[in-house]
């Protein structure tokens, strides 16, 4: 019992120590010429979609919870973010060429129909980011569209 | 009782914690590999500066063939990893897209004309991608992955040419009917997209030299 007690103290230590390492915050005003809104002509029911769904980890602005302050969500956020946005970054999206671009748009669409994305653990508490049937539907036959444009 | 219950808890966040670190340290490695092909890019346009008036002598040079071995290394990772997805097997397709990655990363483009280096760069972007994702992914994902694989590596060849002979292949099934193509050293339809579920689906469209 006693082993436990001192690695229960040592973790706590370590917990409360981690809550001082910074993190990397994504937050940016700017919206960029290569923006996706800005590029395609998007409806705005489509886009207020995929901006709520989406830029938070694909974009290079988050909209941070209250408990992104608390380490370790704080890295675990940040590993997200930093994945999503390697992945594919809206705001700069008319710097990929036609032929990422297809790819790109393959994914979305392939993503969203398996329901992979958004991820589940952000829609657990993001619940406006979570997609209804008919949302998934008006989105995928909008993204399919441009897809064939391209 | 009650503090071993807070333990477990405090010991649950900090494996977490670990594993956010740790994800991250894989994120910095592919990052720098990054780096290294955008510098191989930026030598590319310098010589290109210089030689523009050749880059019409260039091109008949690769179109005679000499240029035809820089993609055999690639196409030898893209059969490689076809035949691990003919035979269903994920494993071997990931180690596959793995070895792949690399061979594109090696591919280089400086011998090209401006024109076909820029084209050949956004090719060999998009195929690492799909490369790399192949590695990582179950076999649905793999195969979607390895479809739009197979048309980068098509185009690629169509600029660089294929030292040994290749059939295009068409499976008008694939992606919910809207087909998908392969490469195969035999003209035998083994099919990358349904293996051992739907092996002879597909026809041959046309031979590569």
């Amino acid at each position: 019992m006693n082993a436990v007690k001192t690695t229960g103290w040592i973790l706590l230590v370590a917990l409360v120590g981690i809550q001082f390492v910074p993190t990397e915050r994504n937050k940016s005003d700017v919206v960029p010429k290569t923006d996706f809104m800005v590029v395609n002509e998007v409806p705005k029911n489509i886009e207020n979609i995929i901006k709520t769904s989406c830029y938070d980890c694909h974009s290079n602005n988050t909209d941070y919870p209250w408990y992104n302050r608390v380490q370790p969500v704080a890295w675990f956020l940040e590993g997200h973010i930093e994945n999503g946005k390697e992945e594919l970054n809206f705001n700069e999206w008319d710097t990929y060429s036609g032929r990422k671009k297809k790819s790109k748009l393959r994914s979305i669409i392939s993503q969203i129909k398996d329901d992979e994305m958004p991820l589940a653990s952000y829609t657990l508490i993001h619940r406006d980011a979570k997609l209804s049937d008919t949302e998934k539907k008006t989105v995928l036959d909008w993204v399919s569209k441009l897809k064939d444009s391209l | 009782m009650k503090k071993v219950r807070v333990s477990t808890g405090i010991l649950a966040m900090a494996v977490i914690a670990l594993g956010a670190t740790s994800c991250k340290d894989t994120k910095k490695e592919g990052s720098s590999a990054d780096g290294v092909q955008s510098e191989h890019m930026d030598d590319n346009g310098h010589m290109g500066d210089g030689m523009e008036d050749h880059s019409q002598m260039d091109q008949d040079n690769i179109n005679q063939g000499g240029m035809a071995m820089m993609s055999s290394e690639v196409v030898a990772d893209y059969l490689t990893l076809k035949n691990a997805l003919v035979s269903d097997d994920k494993d071997g397709a990931a180690t596959a897209g793995e070895k792949l990655e690399g061979s594109l990363k090696d591919f280089d483009t400086s011998k090209f004309s401006d024109e076909q280096q820029a084209e050949l760069t956004d090719i060999i972007e998009d195929a690492t991608e799909h490369a790399e994702h192949i590695a990582k992914s179950d076999i649905g994902h793999q195969r979607e992955h390895f479809d739009i694989l197979s048309k980068d590596v098509i185009d690629l060849l169509a600029i660089t040419g294929s030292e040994r002979t290749l059939y295009q292949a068409y499976c008008p099934m694939y992606n919910n009917n809207k087909g998908a193509q392969w490469l195969s050293a035999t003209e035998e339809i083994k099919n990358p997209y349904y293996g051992s579920k739907m092996m002879t689906c597909g026809s041959v469209q046309k031979q590569i030299n």
